[in-house]
């Protein structure tokens, strides 16, 4: 919150302090993302008994919410490079297609190799996917910041013409491959905790400090808020916008390994589809506005735990599968209008009365978000 | 202070009301308190122009006033009545129009769609075009306004989109006509065109508000004023009995004589730089198509260049030119004698050279960044995405311009669009200082800038020429050109014309008539 001036402001005479508190933590932007969050859990836990259960078995952990984090490490994975391109007022829908290009390379490279269990092979396999991903997002990157398409069209292209590519490398099959180190990213654990797991979290740690301990982050919302002030101002607008393309890129890549490890199956047609819609909700749920400028990496947690969260909640509550869309809609429609300004000020507007600072304009939160 | 002190408000005229009138105003914002029960009237047939230095609340009630903003208490009366403005369609139906500083008009739709939006004549479901266009020159008519409905908006200088603007307020039959700094990109032909147009309205028992920080056109135009004071209400006076120096005075809260200090200090410091070194900069033949023709000039160290020039003579391009905003077609450019090429604006800055533009509010605040950052943005920019600014030192860097610049709210913390004008402006030039520039450029820094800031911001910019910082001072005040600057640059359709020392002979008069000299010998 923007700390109020104590000389300007008459100190509210009758409320607690605690009043304040609970005002600060309603209005936070994760309030109802986490309100949501734990009902959904509970209300799992109760129609599910032993859902909320977490046990060690052969040094590792399970679990339904074990697994719910597993599920949680794609979306956060193409959600971390969704935010920073919202952040600069873009979008990527190219991410599922991404997913899909960088996992077909790697298990197409596995495929080809003499030995596919040899780790050597698995990192070059590894890197190579990467590598793809990052020329999806140099191209991406270079079509918004160089050409000055907008990023919506710029890429779509990609969007549409990525699983294209990604059946041209698997020459229309279906690759599936054998590898149990490739495998182990997928479903294996280090140190109790699955992989995907760890490598959302390192990923989110690397991006988190790489935004906010330099002035990237800083830079980024400059560029989202005001593009011609902050190349006035010296920062390198195109650069920076091209960069944070690629690391979506290369997030999108790996978060398509994640994906598709377990099965070790390339289907150009259906890794990672619709997800760059879940990846966009994953960040509007953490509280960052499309339209680009502040962005809260913090939410992307909340956001992805949501996500997969509801996706289980579904098939906890026996509904269809097919319906799963529904309830994300349900979901985003309620956080969206509970965090909506409009409707704050239409509530504040009724307690006008009884209250002694009501500012006119939406109240502006200006969290430092460190990770 | 006594000067300042509010004085009582002379009784209305009995035979009239209000057709505003607002009682016990107050707006908070987070960290500042905008407006704190603030009264204010406005009666029909009257120009009543609001003044005050930024900061001091009039936005804020012009903005109360047409809906934009919501008060916390107090009443506002229209005609008598008590009414409720939750929304700018609100204040619109209730007669109060609004004619903004930058034209609020959509520039890529004709005269014609822009003065009859929302208001077109209609044939059952379909708009009649032509009957809506007729319609449109009949309003234009009545300003006096000979334009082609059809024509686009943007086509037509920002003077005649303003006659337009008003020309869409006659059409919503306005009882009230709010003008917020409406002369501020005008030359003197428009202004008295802009006058004319208003006299006729307020003839026609329009209540006019008016602001502006012009004094002369205040004194010109108006016929009652109202002050007001960091957010609080100083006094209301008939223009007549009110002393220009008593105005002043009561905008600043300072006597008259403090107030001459400052200018004094401000024209005591400049000292005419006799010897000539080598320029810091120099520009030979520098030019760019359709922006601006090829021209030479030299900078020097601890000098304030003056460039003088109506609206559109090229004075920005050239300094677009000079800060690696635009990059040159032809010349070239030798800082410290090294030549060199400055391919962006970072490139120029990493050569001591700043340029704080003319438009503040696209090019130049992050609105919805504080101000710390906008302080730091292009220090840091400089320093690189990955050498962050240590925050202890960025701290610093703050608090010291904030303190210097006295920018109020003095909070670090604040989204800087929740400034006034005035200090944004100065947390603009905190972000230049901070990179401690060679060259200051400054596009119109005190444009829309009360007279206190004004005065501030002018005696600073004479104090950073004495330690040696070269400056390039651009402004449309002719008068603030001539007393800052040492040497002066004359431009007219973007053409260098003129290149003269400032000295005791060179006055307001004769720059005029170098422009209109050489626009003979174009």
């Amino acid at each position: 919150m923007t700390p109020t001036q104590p000389s300007t402001t008459p100190a509210p005479a009758g409320p607690s302090r605690g009043a304040d508190i609970w005002r600060e933590v309603t209005h936070h932007g994760l309030f109802w993302p986490v309100v949501a969050l734990v009902a959904l859990l509970l209300a799992c836990g109760i129609a599910s008994p032993g859902f909320l259960d977490v046990t060690v078995r052969d040094g590792h952990l399970f679990g339904q919410l074990v697994d719910l984090l597993r599920n949680s490490a794609t979306p956060l994975l193409l959600a971390l490079g969704m935010c920073l391109v919202i952040a600069t007022g873009g979008i990527d829908l190219s991410v599922g297609a991404v997913m899909a290009i960088g996992l077909a390379v790697s298990l197409t490279y596995l495929d080809t190799a003499p030995d596919p269990s040899n780790v050597g092979t698995v990192v070059t396999a590894v890197l190579l996917g990467l590598g793809v991903g990052a020329l999806g997002g140099a191209f991406n990157g270079a079509m918004v910041a160089g050409l000055g398409i907008q990023p919506f069209i710029a890429t779509m292209i990609l969007m549409v013409a990525g699983r294209g590519i990604a059946m041209l490398i698997t020459q229309g099959q279906i690759t599936t491959v054998t590898s149990p180190p490739f495998k182990t990213i997928g479903s294996g654990f280090v140190l109790g905790i699955p992989t995907p797991v760890v490598i959302a979290v390192a990923a989110f740690v690397v991006v988190a400090v790489a935004v906010r301990r330099t002035a990237l982050g800083m830079f980024l919302e400059a560029i989202g808020i005001n593009r011609e002030a902050s190349r006035l101002a010296g920062v390198r607008s195109r650069r920076t916008t091209w960069t944070v393309y690629v690391i979506a890129g290369v997030l999108a890549a790996l978060a398509g390994l994640v994906y598709g490890a377990p099965t070790m199956a390339a289907d150009a047609n259906n890794i990672g589809l619709m997800k760059e819609l879940d990846a966009i909700m994953v960040v509007v749920l953490g509280g960052t506005k499309l339209d680009g400028g502040r962005f809260y990496l913090g939410g992307l947690l909340v956001g992805a735990m949501l996500l997969s969260t509801l996706e289980r909640a579904v098939i906890i509550f026996q509904f269809p599968s097919q319906t799963t869309p529904l309830f994300k809609a349900l979901v985003l429609i309620a956080v969206c209008v509970a965090a909506s300004p409009t409707l704050r000020a239409m509530l504040r507007g009724r307690r006008r009365a009884d209250r002694s600072d009501a500012p006119a304009a939406p109240v502006e939160t200006v969290s430092e978000v460190t990770a | 202070m006594s000067a300042a002190q509010p004085e009582a408000a002379e009784p209305a005229p009995v035979d009239r009301t209000p057709v505003v009138q607002m009682t016990g105003i107050s707006i908070a914002f987070p960290g500042v308190k905008a407006l704190d029960d603030v009264p204010f009237r406005l009666f029909p047939g009257e120009v009543h122009a609001l003044m005050g230095e930024n900061g001091a609340g009039k936005s804020t009630l012009i903005k109360a006033l047409t809906g934009v903003y919501a008060i916390d208490s107090g009443r506002i009366e229209v005609d008598g009545a008590e009414v409720r403005l939750d929304g700018p369609s609100q204040a619109q139906a209730a007669g109060i129009s609004t004619v903004y500083q930058e034209v609020n008009l959509c520039a890529n739709l004709t005269v014609a769609e822009n003065v009859m939006l929302g208001h077109e004549v209609r044939r059952g479901p379909l708009i009649d075009w032509r009957a809506t266009r007729r319609r449109a020159a009949e309003y234009l008519a009545r300003l006096n306004l000979d334009l082609d409905p059809r024509s686009m908006l943007s086509s037509h200088t920002i003077a005649v989109q303003q006659l337009c603007a008003i020309a869409r307020a006659l059409v919503v039959d306005a009882k009230v006509l709010i003008l917020d700094e409406p002369t501020s990109s005008l030359d003197n032909a428009e202004v008295a065109e802009l006058f004319r147009v208003v006299r006729r309205l307020k003839d026609e028992g329009v209540a006019v508000l008016f602001v502006s920080h012009f004094l002369d056109q205040v004194y010109e135009i108006s016929d009652r004023v109202t002050v007001l004071r960091n957010g609080r209400f100083v006094g209301e006076h008939l223009v007549a009995d009110l002393p220009r120096r008593d105005l002043i005075a009561a905008m600043i809260g300072r006597s008259r004589d403090a107030l001459a200090g400052i200018e004094e200090k401000a024209r005591s410091t400049i000292t005419i730089h006799s010897e000539r070194e080598t320029p810091f900069l120099t520009a030979v033949g520098l030019g760019r198509n359709g922006s601006v023709q090829p021209f030479d000039v030299n900078l020097y160290a601890g000098e304030i260049l003056g460039v003088a020039g109506l609206l559109g003579s090229g004075r920005t391009e050239m300094a677009r030119l000079l800060s690696g905003a635009d990059r040159p077609d032809v010349g070239e450019v030798r800082v410290q004698s090294t030549l060199t090429r400055l391919t962006s604006p970072l490139a120029a800055l990493a050569r001591g050279i700043a340029y704080s533009t003319e438009d503040r509010k696209k090019e130049g605040i992050v609105g919805d960044l504080t101000v710390r950052e906008n302080i730091a943005l292009a220090l840091q920019a400089r320093r690189g995405t990955w050498r962050p600014l240590p925050r202890r030192q960025l701290d610093d860097v703050v608090a010291k311009y904030l303190t210097a610049l006295q920018i109020t709210p003095a909070n670090p913390n604040a989204l800087i669009r929740n400034l006034s004008g005035g200090n944004q402006q100065k947390v603009l030039l905190a972000r230049w200082l901070a990179t401690a520039p060679r060259l200051l450029i400054l596009d119109e820094p005190t444009r829309g800038i009360d007279v206190g800031a004004k005065a501030e911001i002018q005696k600073l910019v004479t104090e950073l020429a004495q330690d040696g910082m070269s400056v390039v001072f651009i402004s449309s005040e002719l008068e603030e050109v001539l007393r800052l600057s040492q040497r002066l640059v004359v431009m007219r359709d973007r053409h260098k014309v003129d290149d003269l020392v400032n000295t005791d002979d060179v006055t307001t008069a004769t720059v005029l008539e170098t422009i209109a000299e050489s626009g003979a010998h174009a």
